[in-house]
């Protein structure tokens, strides 16, 4: 195991892909000369040269359809959007084109292709660079939705979505980049798409939530063990396929669910889990899930507003003991 | 071609891309400086193909040759006025866009390339170069019929035509979405360094769509070998290109993007021929282009369109220009073939597509359980079947 950065981790993942697969590259704004606007493909210029780290005009449509065009071609690339909310002028690319090529070919094509980026709400930038696409990218069948919480599994779920056959969205975050934590050195470390983690065990309350929310919901458990709560905290780490029977395992021992999702709340991440679980496992359930997300606004750019906007971690605390009627 | 300089060969992605190019004004590259010329020249010569330019002989077909495109064309336009019936019996459903008065676009622009090696991508009126590249009438009936001997096994239909096998890459509905996505084909190829080139076709009406201009952008700046072929038609659905279009000389948009580009008539297929093929031959040097082909569409832009946005007489003196007795005409002048041996050619024709009807009624519909593949190559994908968690329900 190194201490690594999770943008360092995210390097290591694309570095060793590339080294192992001639057919993989790097592609985006700033990603070779600039070193990557968040530093993730730092170095790696010089590692592969300008064939296969290759920086872009400000043209997200054209170089996500280019990234599409090359996969059906049997080239692997990966696509860095400076973050998710740039996606959204490339959205025919991912929804239309990735997505459903597969299917629209009778499975003649297949795209393997990782769209990559920072996604959510990264501090006071008002309400165009603070999206949260998760849910937005998980209604198109044909796509897989990724979003790791920590620097290994960035890692190991990163590999596994080079090396996929099909479309990923890979979800990062600006606010994670400098997070550090233990990364396998293994450079055949996969972590299967579709498998969540239990990442804290306990029997009185589940609390689900990825990326950021993850870490909230860490720091609620810790509060709730305080109080003398045993909370059980699952990461989901894929969106897209989700992982539901860990959840119901998980739910079917403490009968309470919270879920964490600092997306908007409308027909959201949380609003899927929440009717998944019911409809799955409503007798095991002991009162209603309750979610915690984002504000049903834009997001704000004072600083008091979005502190308002954001989920919290007493937010999840106070979820917690709803559930738990206490 | 009108132009002929070399330009500095550069690897994609090349950080020096532009600089000393006899295309770039110096003043306009990034040194810290503000620099405007004394006068600026914005001339360029563009390459025009007419109609009756070339003979046979000039683009090196053999008379064999000669017929076999005639065959060609006519299959689909056999094709297309049967499937035109049938959408009439109900027997194909959704919308059918046909090529009708387009043909020498597909056979001319196909007989200019290594089909299986070079790469082809149009939008959804791609029954004629799916034809033309050699997608089996049968194969292509099927697809329309929405049955499971169709070529995308009934899950694409008349706008989503795709052959693996042929580099055919569709067959794409949104209109300019799949511009890039050529373009990305053409990256491919050189990435890959194996000689071959993409030719992405598209309709008068993606020339609106930013989509366009990005793939341009990105096809010059990366020297990719993309021939972008606009196939104008006049009509973007019901909208003639000058209502749409402040500027409907399309060939002059790739001089924005520095790429040569030129302008062909589309109703002789020699013409389109020669265009295609100087353009793929520049395509492989490493140098993208523009193609405008003109041409002319006879029937609506769909089933459920009277095409009432054009007059008669206008449709008459384009009948007149008609491809396919264009290239009648050239066959019976030199004498490559009689009358009746061209007719015993359509017959032919008629009854290949005949056969291919009988072949989709024949063919079954797609199995309901197909509805869940090919939408991941994983096969075990927890798919909310009925709308429900996959999950054990307790």
């Amino acid at each position: 195991m190194a201490e690594l950065q999770l943008r360092e981790a995210l390097r290591t993942a694309m570095v060793e892909e590339m080294e192992r697969d001639d057919t993989v590259f790097l592609i985006g704004e700033e990603v070779a000369e600039y070193n990557g606007a968040y530093k993730v493909s730092e170095g790696m210029l010089e590692m592969f040269g300008a064939k296969r780290v290759i920086d872009t005009p400000i043209s997200e449509s054209g170089f996500s359809g280019l990234g599409v065009g090359a996969a059906l071609a049997g080239l692997r690339p990966i696509v860095e959007f400076m973050t998710f909310n740039f996606s959204f002028v490339a959205f025919d690319q991912l929804v239309n084109n990735a997505a459903k090529i597969r299917y629209m070919s009778g499975g003649q094509f297949g795209v393997p292709i990782v769209f990559r980026g920072p996604n959510g709400a990264a501090g006071q930038l008002a309400a165009t660079h603070n999206s949260s696409v998760e849910s937005l990218y998980s209604v198109f069948p044909g796509l897989k939705v990724v979003a790791p919480s920590n620097p290994d599994d960035a890692k190991g779920l990163l590999k596994s979505s080079i090396r996929d056959n099909d479309p990923v969205i890979f979800l990062e975050s600006e606010l994670m980049y400098g997070m550090k934590g233990e990364v396998s050195e293994d450079d055949d470390y996969l972590i299967p798409i579709g498998k969540a983690r239990v990442a804290r065990e306990g029997d009185d309350v589940t609390i689900v939530a990825h990326q950021k929310s993850y870490w909230l919901a860490m720091q609620a458990a810790d509060a709730l063990a305080d109080d003398g709560y045993n909370a059980e905290v699952i990461d989901p780490r894929t969106i897209r396929p989700l992982d539901l029977e860990t959840i119901q395992t998980s739910v079917k021992k403490t009968n309470r669910l919270v879920v964490v999702d600092e997306s908007n709340p409308f027909a959201s991440f949380s609003s899927e889990v929440t009717y998944q679980i019911q409809e799955s496992v409503f007798d095991y359930l002991d009162s209603p899930i309750i979610r915690v997300t984002a504000k049903d606004v834009p997001a704000p750019y004072a600083k008091n507003l979005v502190d308002y906007y954001m989920p919290r971690t007493e937010d999840i605390v106070a979820a917690a003991k709803r559930v738990m009627y206490v | 071609m009108a132009e002929t300089k070399n330009k500095k060969k550069t690897s994609v992605g090349d950080k020096d891309k532009g600089i000393g190019s006899d295309k770039v004004d110096k003043a306009s590259q990034a040194n810290g400086h503000v620099d405007i010329p004394e006068s600026l020249d914005f001339d360029r010569s563009i390459e025009t193909y007419q109609s009756g330019d070339y003979t046979h002989e000039d683009i090196g077909l053999s008379e064999d040759q000669v017929l076999a495109m005639y065959r060609d064309m006519l299959l689909q336009r056999r094709f297309e006025e049967r499937a035109a019936q049938m959408y009439g019996r109900q027997k194909i459903a959704g919308f059918l866009h046909l090529y009708i008065g387009q043909e020498a676009v597909s056979t001319g622009s196909v007989g200019a390339i290594k089909v299986g090696h070079d790469s082809v991508i149009t939008a959804y009126r791609d029954h004629g170069l799916g034809l033309a590249l050699g997608m089996t009438p049968n194969e292509c009936m099927a697809e329309l019929f929405g049955k499971v001997d169709g070529s995308s096994r009934g899950k694409g239909g008349s706008m989503h035509y795709f052959k693996k096998e042929l580099n055919f890459y569709g067959g794409h509905g949104i209109v300019g979405g799949h511009i890039a996505v050529g373009v990305g084909i053409a990256f491919a190829h050189k990435y890959k360094e194996d000689g071959g080139c993409c030719l992405t076709f598209f309709g008068d009406g993606a020339v609106g769509q930013g989509s366009f201009h990005e793939a341009a952008n990105l096809a010059s700046l990366y020297e990719l070998p993309a021939v972008l072929i606009i196939e104008n038609n006049q009509y973007a659905m019901g909208t003639a290109t000058h209502r749409a279009f402040a500027q409907p000389d399309f060939y002059r948009y790739g001089v924005s993007y520095n790429m040569q580009s030129s302008v062909a008539n589309g109703m002789d297929v020699f013409t389109v021929l020669k265009a295609v093929s100087d353009h793929a031959k520049l395509a492989r040097e490493g140098r993208p282009s523009l193609l405008e082909i003109r041409t002319y569409r006879y029937r609506g832009h769909s089933m459920s369109d009277p095409a009432n946005y054009r007059t008669k007489d206008e449709l008459d003196q384009k009948k007149e220009e008609d491809p396919i007795i264009l290239l009648k005409s050239y066959i019976l002048e030199h004498e490559m073939s009689t009358n009746d041996d061209l007719d015993a050619v359509d017959e032919e024709v008629k009854k290949e597509v005949l056969d291919a009807v009988e072949f989709s009624e024949k063919s079954d519909p797609p199995p309901i359980e197909s509805i869940y593949e090919d939408v991941y190559e994983q096969r075990d994908y927890p798919f909310l079947t009925d709308g429900m968690a996959r999950g054990k329900r307790e």
